[in-house]
């Protein structure tokens, strides 16, 4: 399957919750040393839920198209039910098979909410090696 | 670089010495990483595997003899090859960087202290400034560099207020990994030493490109890989002047590299072995004895001449490409090697969708980081030749780079 199908490239195109919250309760951003995308994820936050949801950066097509995804997946989520959100919930979402390098750029955008939201530091799926 | 040995390469020939060109579609053009391997020096390898594989330098039987003229051999084949006054000179690492780092631990040891200043250039791979970063910090010393211009080519303007008392290294690349900027070395060096310095040439990207000589460059140290001149990974070589390879204390400390050992205190076998510590890279060695035969045979003027051609070609068919950048000077001043950017499309995309047409190529900021921030971009895309590539590649990646535009920009228009 071609990495470059309808769905990625229109998040990638016309990504979902594309932006910044003026008073976010939580606001990270990272890069990816690898090829230095870098990903900013703002989170607004009432009743351990998740209200609101931006992120911005800039990246390759998994990359962003991946974040986009993901806040589409997580608004409206508890924040222990995002908690749980694992490499495979990102490959499972992506839906096509990607090289090593290149999961990095779909898992940038997890690793960094989760590493705002519980300073769960390392990539997803990497954390107990 | 001479042209004296000057004959058209045969490419067709050379690419059946290459297994993996079998497959005709597969555009490799990654070779500023590393090389493909041609058969000769696999069966090299091989052969000491299967015919005579033992260790070197003190087995008192015949194989172990013949590991330890092959080896050796192998380090007379590099020192012909840069024209090395002695073959002690040759010391075998693991790669460039290892032979960076040795020079760095071991000659800035007893050379630089604090308030000395090394010079750098902003062209400069990872592996020629992290070891002067980390020296600098053991010992208060202070790093300047040399700046390029628009057109990426050092701004010899600078050199002579850089280089003062204080300087006591010039570390500088001969040829850009990124950008391919062939460096004129040899003026840098007379100015360098001209103000009392010594000078380390990283020749990763030339050596395996065109005639290098260090006589006549007068260089006190030169490294570069085995790797991304046909030969196998897993060994590199340190060439120094003899009189400061001598003076130098060892890098790493272990069998091979004494003369004699008491238990509180031991003295140290000459150059090279002083810096070979433990088993080295002895199948590698050898397979790199056979990759310097074979790129001679070839001829590296040749090699170079052929390379000339695929980037003039490369260039005049990539910049009618809209949105492109390509980076860095004109093709007659580099080496082979053309990094560029297409507008709305992330390089990593480039090489993700060229990759689904059989044609390889690297993106992101190729270990050179303080250059991407120079160059104003993230990362970059890079195609590099080799002495097996073709105008057949080139075409191959236009196709695929006219594809990537099609899939990325169509919606925008």
């Amino acid at each position: 399957m071609n990495i470059y199908q309808e769905e990625l490239l229109d998040h990638y195109e016309n990504p979902s919750n594309y932006g910044t919250l003026p008073d976010p309760d939580i606001s990270h951003e990272e890069d990816n040393p690898l090829c230095g995308d870098t990903i900013r994820m703002d989170l607004l936050v009432e009743d351990e839920t998740i209200k609101e949801v931006r992120f911005c950066g800039h990246g390759c097509t998994i990359s962003l198209a991946a974040a986009s995804m993901l806040t589409e997946k997580i608004q409206g989520k508890t924040l222990e039910e995002v908690k749980q959100l694992t490499r495979d919930d990102i490959m499972d979402m992506i839906g096509i098979p990607l090289g090593p390098v290149r999961v990095k750029c779909a898992l940038l955008a997890l690793k960094v909410l989760k590493a705002g939201a519980y300073g769960i530091k390392g990539w997803p799926g990497e954390e107990d090696e | 670089m001479q042209t004296s040995d000057y004959r058209p390469l045969d490419v067709k020939a050379i690419r059946e010495d290459f297994p993996i060109f079998t497959d005709t579609s597969f555009a490799y053009l990654d070779s500023a990483a590393s090389t493909q391997t041609p058969h000769p020096v696999v069966e090299a390898m091989d052969a000491y595997y299967d015919t005579y594989r033992s260790n070197i330098h003190r087995g008192i039987y015949r194989i172990s003899e013949e590991a330890t003229d092959q080896y050796e051999k192998a380090r007379q084949k590099v020192a012909q090859l840069i024209n090395a006054p002695r073959t002690s000179q040759v010391v075998f690492t693991r790669n460039t960087t290892e032979s960076i780092n040795l020079v760095a631990y071991s000659w800035g040891s007893i050379n630089i202290h604090e308030g000395d200043e090394i010079v750098l250039s902003e062209l400069e791979h990872h592996s020629n400034l992290v070891p002067w970063q980390m020296l600098a910090q053991r010992t208060g010393a202070t790093l300047r560099f040399l700046e390029i211009t628009d057109k990426g080519l050092l701004d010899f303007t600078q050199l002579h207020d850089i280089l003062t008392e204080k300087t006591k290294l010039v570390a500088i690349t001969h040829v850009s990994n990124v950008i391919g900027t062939i460096n004129p070395i040899q003026s840098i060096i007379e100015a360098a030493h001209a103000a009392g310095a010594k000078v380390m040439v990283d020749a990763a990207q030339s050596i395996p490109h065109f005639h290098v000589d260090v006589q006549q460059l007068d260089c006190d140290f030169l490294a570069f890989s085995g790797h991304k001149m046909c030969g196998p990974t897993g060994v590199g070589v340190l060439y120094g002047k003899l009189e400061l390879l001598e003076e130098m204390p060892p890098f790493l400390g272990g069998g091979s590299m004494i003369r004699s050992v008491e238990r509180d205190i031991s003295t140290y076998a000459d150059v090279p072995a002083k810096f070979e510590a433990g088993t080295p890279s002895i199948a590698e060695a050898i397979g790199l004895g056979s990759a310097v035969d074979y790129i001679t045979q070839a001829g590296l003027a040749s090699i170079h001449v052929h390379e000339q051609e695929l980037l003039k070609y490369a260039h005049s068919q990539l910049q009618d490409f809209e949105g492109i950048t390509i980076y860095g000077p004109e093709p007659h001043q580099k080496a082979g090697v053309i990094s560029f950017n297409l507008q709305g499309i992330h390089p990593h995309d480039v090489a993700g969708i060229l990759d689904t047409h059989d044609v390889a190529i690297r993106a992101g900021h190729h270990c050179a980081q303080p250059l991407m921030k120079k160059l104003d971009v993230i990362a970059t895309a890079r195609a590099s030749f080799y002495l097996y590539n073709t105008k057949d590649d080139i075409d191959r990646l236009c196709d695929g780079l006219r594809k990537a535009q099609t899939i990325m920009i169509r919606r925008d228009k």
